[in-house]
């Protein structure tokens, strides 16, 4: 979950989001390393006594600035495709979740084998234990067994609601009328949180999102539990 | 060579440059030649198959009906949206059945179209269909 006066990324729970933290930190020293270089150039020449009134042209230094900008973008440009194609590999999933956006809560409907299907509701403040998270808990959350690949199919009934799960690098639109999927792998087991990123109306913020990424037989004895809870 | 290439080069071409309207006849005979597929590979129809090869069709049937996880990646619907799909298998699942019990056969092969449509399609969408056919205002051709 996201904690205050955080600067970064939520630590990753997917291998796809390890690969974008890493792309991420490889752009961002890019950044750095340009800003502060135009930075150096600029502080330079406001404080030096030299001046050069009379232009000349210098097809040395033109070549320069040109090549260059355009080795640095090959050298940005290459991971980024190569995370691009990896987020689209085909894999076929080992789970099919169907993830349903309404105003205001989320539900879940798990119907490979039985129908199970149950809705997800914001715990409410007062109603929180200690050491729970504000506006983060849910009374259901979506379990998912860790280190196979989940198909989410995301709709809404609806408006357009957006279901994500940042640590998963995940984010697709709720479009009613549409399923859009999605994949992800849960590395390991835990617990990971979203928010609703679709404005929907009043209830907008108090929708969130809560994977649970447990261990195959943990899933198993939970998804019988909730069937007969259900 | 070169000509040989070519023109499996513009066939390719002509493929991939198949218009967005031409997609809903191309999913049509897509479903159909996925239904073809699942018969066995012989030259006579199922109807004609001696009952002993049609029992072991419904046996190898079983056992992947019972091997079944979730839906696979199905090649007709590779991208993001996956609405298409959902319907294609609902649909073909009614299809499947209503062409094998006007035949007064074992409607079992239908059952993988029901368990694909079952793991896609969200509950309300197949409640709302089912309706529909019910009150006979299903906008899908069955």
């Amino acid at each position: 979950m996201a904690t205050p006066l955080q600067l970064g990324f939520q630590d990753a729970a997917s291998p796809v989001m390890e690969e974008l933290v890493h792309f991420h930190d490889h752009a961002l020293m890019v950044v750095y390393l340009i800003s502060s270089f135009v930075l150096y150039i600029i502080i330079t020449l406001v404080m030096m006594k030299l001046t050069n009134k009379h232009a000349h042209d210098s097809q040395e230094i033109e070549i320069v600035w040109t090549v260059l900008p355009a080795i640095i973008l090959i050298v940005v440009a290459l991971p980024s495709l190569r995370i691009l194609y990896l987020m689209d590999e085909i894999n076929n999933p080992h789970l099919t979740v169907k993830a349903i956006g309404h105003q205001w809560y989320w539900s879940y409907e798990y119907t490979d084998y039985k129908d199970l299907s149950f809705d997800s509701y914001m715990t409410p403040t007062q109603d929180l234990t200690p050491g729970q998270f504000r506006l983060l808990e849910v009374d259901h959350r979506m379990v998912v067994p860790t280190e196979s690949p989940i198909r989410v199919l995301i709709t809404a009934d609806d408006v357009i609601h957006s279901w994500t799960v940042p640590s998963m690098g995940v984010k697709m639109d709720a479009v009613p009328g549409r399923l859009n999927q999605t994949t992800f792998i849960p590395s390991r087991p835990g617990v990971y949180y979203g928010q609703c990123s679709e404005i929907c109306g009043a209830n907008h913020s108090f929708m969130p999102i809560v994977i649970e990424a447990v261990p195959l037989k943990h899933f198993e004895d939970w998804s019988t539990s909730m069937l007969e809870f259900t | 060579m070169g000509a040989l290439k070519g023109q499996l080069g513009i066939s390719l071409v002509l493929e991939r440059r198949a218009p967005a309207r031409a997609y809903e006849r191309e999913s049509e005979r897509a479903s159909e030649r996925a239904r073809e597929r699942e018969a066995p590979p012989s030259d006579r129809s199922v109807t004609e198959q001696p009952p002993a090869e049609q029992e072991k069709m419904a046996e190898d049937f079983k056992t992947k009906l019972e091997m079944y996880r979730t839906a696979p990646f199905d090649a007709r619907f590779p991208n993001q949206n996956q609405t298409r799909n959902c319907w294609q298998n609902y649909l073909d699942y009614h299809r499947c059945q209503k062409a094998l019990s006007a035949k007064g056969q074992d409607i079992t092969p239908c059952d993988w179209y029901l368990r694909v449509y079952k793991s896609l399609c969200p509950a309300a969408w197949v409640t709302k269909w089912d309706e529909q056919r019910e009150e006979g205002i299903f906008p899908g051709k069955i």
